[in-house]
């Protein structure tokens, strides 16, 4: 157990690298024992990050505690260190949720229509993982490689030629953006001598003010670079269309990669260019939030005019990718606790989204006009399917639960009462306009605030027209009659994801609170300074050689 | 030696760049080599231009840290170099499956579409 212990924040990665390298041992003919590989290794990464969550949910005073993982035993700052924290926790269970909902869809058919796809899964989620744990700089480049190489593959999952359009655009796109990724790395280095995260927040505010525009430049190259993969207006129009062509479960699963790019933002600048930078504290905050700002209203424009439920998805996740990066660059940390929030209940909601999508598109003929494209892309991946008349029990009252389930989803996206997507925009709007807290107002609301509030309004409604309008279409003038045919395990996943939103609705005080305390400690950097660099050595150490 | 290295360096941005933006899939395919050679080398500057000097310390001897080069630009350039060739390797292959598809190397898939 004390094994277990000292080596738990590792864990997350190497249990996935280990369980997709397995089971590209096994035969293809025994995919049932690939997947149930799959399943079970992503269970496990589940209960490891809820134990990661309790790990770093302790007062600040005991935050130096075991929350820091020496890779190779080396000292920092020379060691590549993993550190979890609140933040990093959330997302690894967020990532875990969703890749095990994917995988149990992908079970009833997707699984089979490629070689590989529990394999890629797992080496997705090394990457993602590995992304959210790391401390360095450089390894937080090689983790994106990983992940974005099991993503491309992934992306291309079913074949067809739509997706190998798209998935070109993709692949060249972060290819291009990987290398702006090291430039942006590299600039930093040559200014700072360092690419420990923890060690460059010490030493910033030490440097000189001759070489501040250089790091900045830096800074700002490796945000772009971030800003990719959070599809941020004008960087993010590969988005829907890339999303839109790659297999459901695919797609529900790259809703965490957009996150990614949210986070790496979140992360590297707060550390960095937090309150202690000196000068250079907040640097670029304002071009979060007009960059956020704008993302947002692109997006929502772009979620009236599309007509195609998968394009609807896609722009939907642009607003929320803006939303988000938006409240982050408010810079405060009210704001930013509530988007912690807002983030987890749409990137459920949105998971849901695709996934429910390919289920009520199943009944469209070819004929209907406005899915032909759709359609197209549906008639090519159906001829690598195997087995179309699928054994197993189509469930009962079909269209009512997926109808249930739309409008549920329409609610978390639009972020209408009673689900958590309200509850998000409530806090997140309650932080904007309190930022001393509630009732310790006495100056008047400030223009962030006033446009936050609009642009959250304003995407709420247009999401609203155009789900209502999508809705109305899929179920009160369907394009054939028949039923759609879904099997039980394909609407699991889809509910175990409706019901944590539930969940998050009715335990929104905790949650709350769980990402208040996260924000707080992306504020002050000290105690993530502080776990790094406190993080004790392991065994009898080697007599130190003199230099 | 500064002007040198800055200037192929820009050079080979410049054509990668260019490269990248053309309609062609091979012409992206060898503009992203380009630009990521361009970046190596840009890595490798970022850890100062030194001439005879070497990266590794000898084992006992006390040495002059100003002496020596920085080792780990040179350690993340390898990483860099061994990932970009991967990744590319990768779209080598997505562009030949598009090539086939489409039968067409336009990156769109076609020259009349879009």
């Amino acid at each position: 157990m004390s094994f277990l212990a000292d080596h738990l924040i590792i864990t997350p990665i190497l249990l996935p690298l280990l369980a997709g390298a397995a089971m590209l041992l096994v035969n293809d003919r025994h995919y049932r024992l690939r997947a149930a590989l799959g399943l079970v290794s992503t269970l496990a990464l589940l209960v490891i990050a809820i134990m990661l969550v309790q790990l770093a949910d302790v007062p600040a005073g005991d935050a130096s505690l075991g929350r820091a993982y020496l890779l190779g035993n080396w000292p920092i700052p020379v060691a590549i260190v993993l550190v979890v924290d609140r933040l990093s926790a959330l997302m690894l269970t967020l990532s875990a949720v969703l890749a095990l909902c994917m995988q149990i869809y992908a079970l009833a058919r997707w699984h089979r229509a490629g070689l590989h796809f529990h394999s890629l899964v797992q080496f997705l989620l090394m990457g993602l993982n590995g992304a959210f744990l790391t401390g360095d700089l450089f390894n937080l480049f090689v983790f994106f490689e990983v992940l974005l190489a099991a993503s491309y593959s992934l992306v291309l999952h079913g074949a067809g030629q739509q997706r190998v359009e798209a998935g070109l655009k993709y692949i060249a796109i972060n290819l291009a953006a990987s290398l702006l990724f090291l430039i942006g790395v590299s600039m930093i280095y040559g200014v700072t001598g360092t690419l420990n995260m923890a060690d460059l927040a010490m030493r910033l505010p030490d440097i000189a003010a001759a070489d501040r525009p250089l790091l900045e430049v830096g800074a700002a190259i490796l945000a772009v670079a971030f800003l990719v993969k959070a599809a941020i207006w004008p960087l993010g129009l590969w988005l829907p269309n890339t999303y839109g062509a790659a297999s459901a479960p695919v797609a529900a699963m790259f809703v965490i990669m957009s996150k990614v790019g949210i986070y790496a933002v979140l992360r590297v600048w707060m550390l960095v260019f937090g309150p202690h930078a000196g000068a250079s504290a907040y640097f670029g905050g304002d071009w979060l939030l007009y960059a956020g700002l704008a993302t947002v209203t692109v997006a929502a424009i772009a979620v009236l005019a599309t007509q195609d439920s998968k394009q609807l998805a896609g722009h939907s996740l642009l607003v929320s990718s803006g939303t988000l990066l938006a409240a982050i660059g408010t810079g405060q940390a009210g704001v930013v606790g509530a988007a912690l929030f807002y983030l987890i209940s749409s990137s459920l909601g949105i998971g849901a989204f695709y996934l429910l999508i390919e289920l009520t598109e199943r009944n469209k003929t070819a004929g209907a006009d406005i899915l032909a494209v759709t359609w197209e892309a549906f008639g090519e991946a159906d001829d690598v399917l195997p087995g179309e008349e699928e054994v197993g029990v189509a469930i009962p009252a079909t269209m009512a639960l997926l109808g249930i389930s739309f409008i549920l989803c329409a609610l978390l996206i639009a972020g209408l009462p009673p689900v958590s997507g309200f509850i998000a925009k409530f806090a997140l709007l309650t932080a904007a306009f309190n930022p001393e807290g509630l009732g310790a107002t006495g100056e008047p609301i400030s223009t962030t605030g006033w446009l936050l509030l609009a642009a959250l309004l304003l995407s709420g409604l247009t999401a609203l027209i155009a789900l209502a309008r999508a809705g109305m279409k899929i179920f009160w003038m369907p394009a054939s009659t028949r039923v759609p045919r879904v099997r039980l395990i394909e609407m699991a996943p889809i509910g175990t994801l409706l019901i944590l939103c539930m969940v998050l609705t009715v335990q929104a005080g905790p949650v709350l609170r769980y990402t208040q305390a996260a924000a707080e400690e992306l504020f002050a950097p000290e105690s993530y300074v502080e776990s790094v660099f406190g993080a004790p050595r392991a065994g009898e150490l080697p007599q130190e050689a003199e230099l | 030696m500064e002007a040198l290295v800055a200037l192929s360096i820009a050079v080979l941005t410049a054509s990668g760049v260019w490269l990248l933006l053309r309609p062609r899939t091979f012409q992206v395919i060898i503009g992203l080599s380009l630009l990521s050679y361009a970046v190596n080398l840009f890595i490798f500057s970022m850890g100062r231009l030194r001439s005879n000097a070497a990266p590794l310390l000898e084992k006992g001897v006390q040495a002059d840290p100003a002496a020596l080069a920085d080792p780990l630009p040179q350690a993340l350039v390898l990483t860099a170099i061994v990932i970009s060739f991967a990744t590319t390797a990768l779209f080598l292959v997505v562009l030949l499956a598009a090539r086939g598809l489409s039968g067409t190397d336009h990156v769109d898939g076609g020259e009349g579409r879009q």
